[in-house]
């Protein structure tokens, strides 16, 4: 049939088709040799690094959080706990559309713009993949039951059960305690690498108050778990485990019922209480008005909570006790006497005239008493009970003012008093090397007078005032005072008047006088006590009068009035208490701050009969020789 | 097993007994014994990608033996009757594919299937893997070898015009492989050196103009992971980057079969479909590969052993044609598994679960059983 024509091209066509056929068998054979070249690199050769690969992929190495420790006060009453609280939160990976579900999440559950602001920084912020990322905290029962029922139509919505801090006291404690809230990489950043491994499965990281000092101790020790996962970030077996330590409890001096008392003594004023047991210098009660409510900052404080607080003119956030910085006033005169009969300036038997005024020599100026018509003759006994300031005037230009810092600056004024609690004001406790340094200025004479009834330049906090009162309920011996029940590290200050005891005892029985004398400051907290309280009055000016102007409490504006202040301790012979309240503009310490210390010592010293029944110290190893072999509390009491 | 094949490969002929009941069934023992060993084994892998999952591999069984069954009614068909209706067969493909177009059934994105409701739907784009190859193999059997400038037009024609239509769909994989049919044939039809050449670097040159005008936002994106897979290692980059870690991970003796943990553990995405190697690669290792790549380069090289026997231009251009274009399946699929190559929606041949693909790949060697085995009766004329 085939032409040979035909034939001779078959014969060509067979010989180029075979030859292209032996093309493509080299072509497929070298071909395949790079496929298993490949293989090779990516199999034996780069074998290692793959495997890593795939073990980091299944294997994750979780952080397990410590529970937080617990804090009690000093009766074992729970200050501040950690309860089951449920979360939403969403698996990104797992959402097909994160805004419709957060549009439907918010028909379910109250959403606040805030929330929504902080869902997508965190959804930004470096994460792991398939990690929930809360939306939003504390779900009620019934936004809980809301979700559940709707949770098949919401894939990559989680509800998650998390301890969380709970302060069950709300603003009582506010001030001392502090709180915890979301930990934050700033946080984190200020961290050693050691310290931040410790924290990598940790939420929350205490701000302020006691949450902020013990934050190491009640933090605890992070625990590790190393579990397989799938894709989906489902664990499917835990491969190790090494459990995390607790954190420890801190139980605290704090007293629930010194507390409540001082809380309530102070009622709806603007101030503060500070009591310590002298002892061993635990802090019984620790208020500051008004407080707030920490539980509200745990998650993360609304917008609206947070700007109610800030805008509250009467600053609920402000820490007054530790923070505040008011004139001590007259408070300071019992300091102030011994500091003179230590230089020798004065003595007990010194009398001088008070005219109403006190005038340096060749001066025009006049530093008037608070007493228009003046004391009469007085003395130093006097002069504390009635509060005389003429004879502080007169003393204090003869004693200057840097033997008075010097003296002053034992009893832990002027500078930090190194309390467990951070964010401490240091006061001013003025000196001509202070003034020089800060004012640029030389120191006046009328500077030292001014400062010789504790107004001008100086500054304390009601801390430092109970401190220094403490002091001085411990004649002289320092202390440092703790809120926890935790060995206090010894005070590096020297003791001011050493072994002088009739000098304690002395301006002590003045002081005894100010409340139980027919003419003291404070007669009005001494009715019907039951045991001897030894105190001094104050007031710290807010507002200075000219020179003839009289100070009519009625017509100053009630922010303008002076504030009121007392420091005191109690039995007189045997102090258990040591006491300083400020009631911002309360006018006068005897009336309005005594009442509130005498409420506080009370609660201390009686029991539930309303018998003088002493505590015993927190800790008793850490109570000065000194007071130890005291007389006991009952002789005290005359 | 395969060390067995391939002693027996020069004398495939004489094992096979041409008297006996194989070859008057017109099978190739040689390679129906590949592809069977090769199908057994991608079940094996199946079953563990598809984590243990025996519905899929019952319905995977149910494919191939279709496809055993599409081979074995072709190999009885001489190769004379595909010639016949090449042309016919060609055309109909064709308006199968516009009628695609305008009534196809639309899934993920694509259309790519005709549902003849209550009976079946298949897709005719798979039909074209066969009927394109036969119609350039047609169209060479009325001329005279070598191909010509003139002829490349003609078969660009021809495979452009369903490679397109395939393109629309869109399904990226089918259509390169449809175009490596047809233009297979042109290259072992004697196709000018000069003239690949030239058509090459054509192509490297309206590459970078095809990613910018022609694909499409996913392809885009897929040739974008190719080239930096950790821009996005959550997104695009993740199959890839995967992948290689399941492959690498494997090794050379492999995790062990059903104890794969990037394929058990979800971290492999398509794991029983077009990733299916990188499942092999980590529970078989190094050997295993090794061992698919020798069963492949088996049969593809029966393959060409069939179409190097075979008579006519028809025959073995269409009988190369196939087993070249079984080999693009294999080279792209592992390619791009073990980022090579960009990921193209090519499963591995024969092993990758689903697909018409199984059925048109075991009836694309049915046709190369049948031009091997009735080539006797042509030269007995």
């Amino acid at each position: 049939m085939r032409s040979p024509m035909q034939f001779k091209d078959h014969h060509r066509e067979g010989r180029i088709f075979a030859v292209r056929l032996v093309w493509s068998g080299v072509i497929v054979l070298s071909l395949m040799l790079v496929l298993a070249g490949r293989m090779i690199w990516l199999q034996a050769i780069q074998h290692d690094r793959y495997t890593t690969l795939s073990d980091k992929n299944r294997v994750q190495t979780q952080a397990v959080a410590p529970p937080r420790g617990l804090i009690y006060d000093r009766r074992g009453e729970l200050l501040a706990d950690n309860q089951p609280d449920f979360s939403l939160a969403l698996i990104a990976e797992q959402v097909p559309d994160l805004n419709a579900t957060l549009t439907r999440l918010a028909e379910m559950v109250a959403l606040e713009e805030a929330d929504i602001e902080r869902f997508w920084r965190r959804l930004r912020s470096p994460r792991r993949p398939w990690e929930p990322v809360p939306v939003r905290a504390r779900l009620t029962e019934e936004e809980i039951a809301r979700i559940a029922v709707a949770q098949h139509e919401l894939p990559g919505v989680r509800i998650d059960a998390d301890p969380i801090r709970h302060y069950p006291y709300d603003d009582l404690f506010s001030h001392v305690l502090g709180y915890v809230n979301r930990i934050n990489t700033e946080d984190l950043e200020r961290m050693t690498p050691d310290e931040q491994a410790n924290y990598s499965g940790t939420h929350y990281y205490g701000r302020l108050g006691v949450e902020r000092h013990y934050e190491r101790l009640l933090h605890g020790r992070v625990g590790f778990r190393k579990v397989e996962t799938n894709a989906r970030g489902r664990i499917l077996q835990v491969l190790e485990e090494i459990p995390p330590l607790p954190g420890e409890d801190v139980h605290l001096h704090l007293d629930i019922k010194v507390q409540q008392a001082a809380w309530d003594a102070l009622g709806e004023r603007r101030g503060a209480v500070i009591a310590i047991d002298p002892r061993d210098g635990g802090v019984l009660a620790f208020v500051s008005r008004p407080g707030f409510d920490p539980n509200l900052f745990v998650t993360g404080i609304t917008h609206h909570d947070y700007s109610g607080y800030r805008d509250d003119g009467d600053r609920p956030l402000f820490n007054r006790a530790l923070q505040g910085q008011y004139p001590p006033g007259s408070t300071l005169k019992p300091i102030a006497g011994l500091a003179g009969i230590d230089a020798g300036v004065t003595d007990w038997q010194r009398t001088i005239w008070d005219p109403g005024y006190y005038r340096l020599e060749g001066q025009e100026r006049v530093f008037r008493d608070w007493r228009r018509q003046g004391h009469g003759w007085v003395d130093m006994h006097k002069s504390i009970v009635e509060s005389c300031d003429t004879y502080f005037y007169d003393m204090g230009f003869r004693l200057g003012i840097d033997r008075m810092h010097d003296f002053m600056i034992r009893f832990g004024l002027g500078d930090r008093t190194g309390i467990d609690l951070p964010g401490e004001s240091r006061g001013i406790m003025p000196s001509r090397a202070w003034k020089r340094a800060v004012r640029g200025e030389p120191w006046y004479h009328g500077d030292t007078i001014n400062a010789s009834i504790g107004q001008g330049y100086m500054l304390t906090s009601p801390l430092q005032l109970a401190v220094s009162t403490a002091v001085f309920a411990r004649q002289g011996e320092p202390l440092v005072p703790r809120v926890a029940q935790l060995t206090p590290p010894a005070s590096s200050i020297e003791p001011a008047m050493a072994g002088e005891t009739q000098h304690w005892e002395r301006m002590t029985r003045a002081m005894v006088d100010v409340v139980h004398g027919a003419r003291g400051t404070a007669r009005a907290m001494g009715q019907g006590s039951k045991y001897r309280i030894a105190a001094k009055t104050g007031t710290a000016q807010v507002f200075s009068l000219g020179k003839d102007q009289e100070y009519n409490a009625e017509e100053i504006a009630e922010r303008l009035r002076d504030h009121a202040l007392i420091v005191g301790f109690a039995p007189a012979d045997n102090p258990a208490i040591a006491v300083a309240v400020l009631v911002e503009n309360g006018g006068s310490g005897g009336s309005s701050a005594g009442p509130v210390a005498r409420a506080v010592m009370d609660a201390w010293l009686l029991n539930n009969a309303g018998e003088l029944e002493v505590p015993p110290p927190a800790l008793p190893g850490a109570v000065p020789a000194l007071m130890a072999g005291n007389a006991s509390a009952e002789s005290a009491s005359r | 097993m395969s060390n067995e094949f391939l002693r027996q490969m020069p004398s495939g002929r004489t094992f096979s007994g041409k008297d006996g009941l194989i070859w008057r069934l017109h099978l190739d023992s040689p390679l129906l014994a590949a592809l069977i060993v090769l199908c057994l084994g991608g079940l094996l892998v199946l079953y563990s990608a598809g984590d243990s999952n025996t519905d899929l591999l019952i319905r995977q069984s149910v494919r191939l033996g279709g496809g055993f069954v599409a081979l074995f009614v072709l190999a009885q068909v001489p190769p004379r009757t595909y010639r016949f209706w090449a042309p016919a067969v060609y055309a109909a493909g064709l308006v199968l594919l516009v009628l695609v177009l305008f009534i196809g059934t639309e899934a993920k994105g694509a259309k790519r299937w005709l549902t003849i409701p209550g009976v079946a739907s298949f897709q005719p784009a798979e039909l074209m893997k066969l009927a394109v190859p036969a119609m350039v193999a047609w169209y060479f059997s009325e001329r005279s070898l070598p191909a010509r400038f003139r002829d490349v037009l003609l078969v660009m024609l021809i495979t452009l015009v369903p490679v397109l239509l395939i393109a629309r769909q869109p399904d990226l994989g089918t259509s390169l492989l449809v175009a490596s049919a047809g233009l297979l044939v042109l290259f072992v039809a004697g196709l000018s050196w000069r003239l690949i050449l030239a058509a090459m670097s054509m192509l490297a040159i309206a590459a970078p103009l095809m990613y910018f005008f022609v694909l499409h936002p996913y392809q885009r994106r897929r040739v974008d992971t190719f080239f930096n897979p950790e821009a996005d290692p959550l997104g695009a980059g993740w199959n890839i980057i995967q992948s290689k870690t399941a492959i690498g991970s494997g090794g050379v003796s492999g995790k062990g079969w059903l104890n794969g943990t990037q394929s058990r553990l979800d971290f492999l995405p398509e794991s029983s479909t077009d990733f299916i190697l990188a499942v092999l690669a980590e529970e078989g290792g190094l050997i295993g590969v090794l061992l698919l790549l020798a069963l492949y380069t088996v049969i593809i090289g029966r393959g060409l052993f069939i179409s190097w026997q075979a008579q006519e231009t028809f025959n073995r251009l269409l009988a190369s044609s196939l087993a070249l274009t079984f080999f693009i399946y294999v080279f792209v699929n592992i390619g791009m598994v073990s980022g090579l190559l960009p990921v193209v929606g090519v499963p591995l041949p024969l092993i990758s679960y689903g697909g018409t693909s199984i059925v048109t790949l075991l009836a694309g060697f049915g046709i190369m059983m049948s031009i091997h085995t009735h080539r006797k009766l042509l030269s007995n004329h």
